[in-house]
């Protein structure tokens, strides 16, 4: 089915392309959905907001056929229907980016469009699809190379790649599961030229995001949820940040953060002409320097893939130095095991949460001794105590707001948010001399990542040296004390974050200036 | 979800676990139906064979008593695979970690002067340790070096097989023993004693049991319990919170290959008293003992009652040749068939199977 939706003129008078009436689905112990009613009308860009574990993802997974609701009803251009697979779905023009990307990384950009599609021919079925995609490219603006192999591409690109499987398949109401939060800011404003493309020519698109300025930027409508049911729905030129922060928290959320001055001490964190190679054995840090004192956040802005996440496994234990030191409170840390840093009394906030920073199977409390299963007083003599395991977790879920039916429940079932939490909560506890934290409010809904900011300051406050590392420039602007630009494994310079300008940062960011480093 | 016939299929993230319960039992029966046309190719009626076999079988302690000593080694062995299997350390070769063992204890039965109360403890220490060893080199291999752990432990059986075929032809064969290859018998002091009326020998058996809890206790409630099941579930996480590989790997194919090598001093001491070719010896109790490990899902409590049904079919196959004369074999396909469907079925663990509704229309009618 190599179609695309037919040019609609006028979408006023026609039925809603999907319509979920009274959607309940529950979980052993979360009622994940309660009687949530949504639609979403040809050429409406309708997005879904709400605060992690609110429901969003398994609405969504109800409508592509991955889940089956305990009762409701789904009607697609006003027919009623049972959506039981995937494939259903697509029939019915039905398409998904997830939360997480799906695509077989080895394979180029065209078989991985031609995977499971109908109507391609058996041998050589890429050659067919990619000059379908290339038409489908240029009417959309989405631009890749069909021939380009996956792993090589960006997140963004990526993304765009399953933009086009869905549309390929003919679907003619794209669900975008949280697409900006993988995005820089660049990025995210092709994409958006995207969206608005497909929305004239009669798409529905759903939009899942807890970027309020996004959601208001794209959205024709905004429907909030909490706790699985729909708080209620509104026109995006009616609404306002706080309005909207007000629906999803339940309360007031203060977007200013009180932030003190800083008054930093001595270095916690010094990084002396430091070179590391990335995976493919390249270069990815040629010689950077700089230093993070207690009681100071330092932001490190850059493009993704400019060498940050080697930057923080080399300061976490996980790769290897080739060249240059790295001090911890004054040792000298080459060549030490993650643990041994760990031990010291550096927090790792990881960039890939799902791949390394929880184990799926375990229990949510299990997983919140990861780091210091080793120590008392979780550990006496080989042996694990789980009184205070237990107790340790209440504490942890209670403080950092986990959503999770229970301590015993595998972490696997947290919803994304919540998992970010659980990691958060497991490295931030117990006083870390030094944080080095990548996207820390990845993902989190406007009242966490609230949280978490407030979080990482009171760990300045408290004397911890705070590397932070984001390709949110806002987020960087908000809680840095110094901000240092990276770009292609150097560093570009490192201005007070009270001085920066944001046109400054983005000069240094693309390369094309540099300012001296201080000692 | 997905479709099929009349029934709908939704992806379960974790199975509860009276469903892994049931489906595990479902697949032996099912193996059990699969078999059946095995006997009518002998000309026998499957159903009155197996009820002759549970009557035999059920019918006095000492025949029962059988299914318990074919049922020693498949615990020692199956105990230690679940170990490592938790540890994503795909172990294939307790065959040969059982034959070192066995090894080991024959040299010290036949070769090491020491008082006589000494030696079967001393056996079963040097078993465990032969075990150990053998087991050792492909964690080695495949934390050093990245080979591959399921040919490692599969290659170094062939090689264990040949040493033992080597001594028993070569350097130990038996004075005494004109011609055959074997040792020579083992001294009293250095055989197991039996149950009354048995040839259970209990030591070897309560050692398995024992064992058992120690390794259940050990993954759930130690330190390196839970590094094994982080390492097992999810290496990057593992790497991430800096756990070292080699520590845990090499700790769980110790205890891995040294219970294996237990069940192989079982075998020489309880059984046979001397060394003789391998096939004798083990019976392929190494390569069932996966099939065990595998039924009771990583848990090592569960592996003695998985142990005990094979150690059954064992004893079933033993009941066929003596008195239905039916090859021995057919206990290979019982534990093949059960581990082909042991295999297929776990699909059904992760999906939830429900009737379709019939009201609504159906997808292919209102899809355009
Ligand atoms: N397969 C599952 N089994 C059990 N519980 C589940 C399952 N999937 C989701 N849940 C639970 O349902 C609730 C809703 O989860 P969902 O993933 O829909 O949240 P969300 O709104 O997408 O949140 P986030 O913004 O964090 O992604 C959560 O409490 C989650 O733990
Ligand atoms: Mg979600």
């Amino acid at each position: 089915m190599l179609g695309v939706p037919k040019e609609r003129p006028t979408h006023a008078e026609q039925p809603p392309l999907v319509l979920l009436r009274d959607i309940t689905k529950s979980f052993p112990g979360v009622l994940a959905n309660d009687h949530v009613n949504f639609e979403v009308r040809p050429g409406e860009i309708h997005a879904l907001l709400g605060e992690n574990g609110a429901g969003k993802t398994t609405l969504m997974n109800i409508l592509y056929g991955l889940y089956r609701p305990d009762s409701g009803e789904i009607y697609i251009r006003g027919e009623k229907v049972q959506i039981r697979s995937p494939r259903d779905a697509i029939q019915l023009g039905i398409g998904m980016v997830h939360q997480h990307f799906k695509l077989v990384l080895p394979h180029t950009v065209a078989e991985n469009v031609a995977l499971g599609l109908n109507g391609t021919p058996f041998w050589a079925p890429a050659k067919v699809v990619a000059q379908k995609l290339r038409e489908l490219s240029t009417r959309y603006g989405l631009h890749v190379d069909p021939e380009r192999r996956v792993w090589e591409l960006s997140a963004g690109e990526q993304q765009r790649v399953e933009i086009l499987k869905a549309l390929i398949r003919g679907a003619e109401v794209l669900i975008l599961d949280e697409p900006t939060s993988v995005l820089t800011p660049q990025e995210t404003a092709e994409l958006f030229k995207v969206l608005r493309r497909m929305k004239e020519e009669g798409h529905g698109i759903i939009f899942i995001s807890h970027k309020l300025d996004e959601v208001l930027e794209i959205a024709d409508r905004i429907t909030v949820m909490r706790r699985g049911k729909v708080v209620g729905t509104l026109l995006a030129q009616e609404a306002d940040k706080a309005t909207l922060a007000r629906m999803m928290v339940g309360r007031e959320v203060v977007f200013r953060l009180s932030k003190t001055t800083c008054n930093p001490g001595e270095a916690a964190l010094r990084v002396e002409d430091l070179y590391v190679r990335s995976d493919r054995g390249l270069w990815a840090l040629k010689g950077i320097s700089f230093a993070v004192c207690r009681g100071e956040i330092l932001g490190v802005a850059g493009i993704a893939g400019n060498g940050q996440r080697e930057l923080v496994e080399a300061l976490a234990g996980l790769r290897r130095v080739e060249r240059g030191r790295i001090l911890i409170l004054g040792k000298e840390v080459n060549g030490r095991s993650a643990r041994a840093i760990s031990d010291l009394g550096v927090a790792h906030i990881p960039e890939e949460r799902i791949r390394m920073g929880i184990v799926p199977g375990l229990p949510v409390e299990e997983n919140l001794i990861l780091k210091k299963h080793h120590r008392p007083p979780f550990c006496w003599r080989g042996f694990l105590r789980f009184l205070a395991i237990r107790e340790f977790a209440k504490r942890a879920i209670e403080e950092y707001g986990i959503i999770t039916p229970s301590p015993k429940t595998p972490a696997k079932l947290l919803s994304g948010g919540n998992i970010q939490r659980l990691i958060l909560a497991r490295e931030l506890s117990g006083r870390p001399a030094v944080v080095i934290a990548a996207h820390p409010t990845y993902g989190l809904d406007v009242g966490a990542t609230e949280q978490i900011r407030q979080i990482l300051l009171r760990q300045r406050d408290e004397g911890a040296a705070v590397l932070l590392v984001s390709e949110d420039l806002e987020e960087i602007m908000e809680l840095a004390d110094r901000i240092a630009v990276i770009f292609r494994g150097e560093i570009m310079g490192i201005v007070p974050a009270a001085e920066a300008t944001l046109e400054e940062i983005g000069l240094m960011m693309a390369g094309e200036k540099r300012v001296k480093v201080e000692g | 979800m997905r479709r099929l016939g009349p029934f709908v299929f939704e992806p379960r993230l974790s199975p509860p676990r009276y469903i892994v319960f049931g489906v595990s039992v479902l697949a032996v029966v099912v193996a059990l139906l699969a078999a059946a046309p095995v006997f009518l190719g002998y000309g026998q009626n499957p159903w009155q064979a197996y009820a002759a076999i549970g009557r035999g079988i059920f019918g006095s302690w000492p025949s029962f008593s059988e299914v318990l000593r074919r049922a020693i080694p498949l615990i020692l062995c199956g105990v230690g695979l679940t170990l490592a299997f938790r540890a994503q350390f795909w172990n294939i070769g307790a065959e040969g970690q059982l034959l070192a063992g066995a090894v080991a204890a024959t040299g010290v039965a036949l070769f090491l002067r020491v008082p006589e109360g000494l030696r079967l403890p001393l056996m079963f220490l040097f078993g465990f340790l032969a075990g150990a060893f053998w087991g050792l080199i492909p964690a080695l291999l495949r934390v050093k070096l990245g080979v591959n752990d399921v040919i490692s432990t599969l290659m170094l059986n062939y090689v264990m097989a040949y040493i033992v075929e080597w001594l028993v032809h070569g350097p130990w064969k038996g004075p005494t023993m004109r011609g055959f290859a074997y040792t020579d018998a083992f001294p009293l002091a250095a055989r197991l004693s039996f149950l009354p009326a048995t040839r259970v020998h209990w030591v070897t058996l309560v050692l398995g049991v024992v064992m058992a809890v120690l390794i259940a206790l050990l993954l759930a409630r130690t330190r390196l319990g839970y590094e094994i099941r982080v390492v097992g579930q999810n290496p990057d996480a593992a790497r991430y919170a800096g756990i070292n590989f080699t520590v845990v790997l090499s700790l769980v194919m110790i205890l891995s290959g040294g219970l294996a090598g237990l069940a192989g001093v079982g075998e020489v001491a309880g059984i046979h008293w001397r060394l003789r070719s391998p096939s004798h010896i083990s019976m392929n109790y190494g390569y069932t003992a996966i099939i065990v490990a595998w039924l009771a899902r990583g848990n090592p409590l569960a592996a003695i009652f998985t142990a005990l049904l094979f150690g059954l079919f064992f004893a079933a196959g033993d009941y066929m040749k003596t008195t239905l004369g039916l090859p021995f074999q057919i206990t290979g396909v019982f534990n093949g068939l059960i581990l082909f469907f042991l295999i297929g079925f776990d699909l059904l663990m992760f999906w939830r199977v429900r009737l379709a509704r019939k009201e609504g229309a159906w997808i292919s009618q209102a899809g355009s």
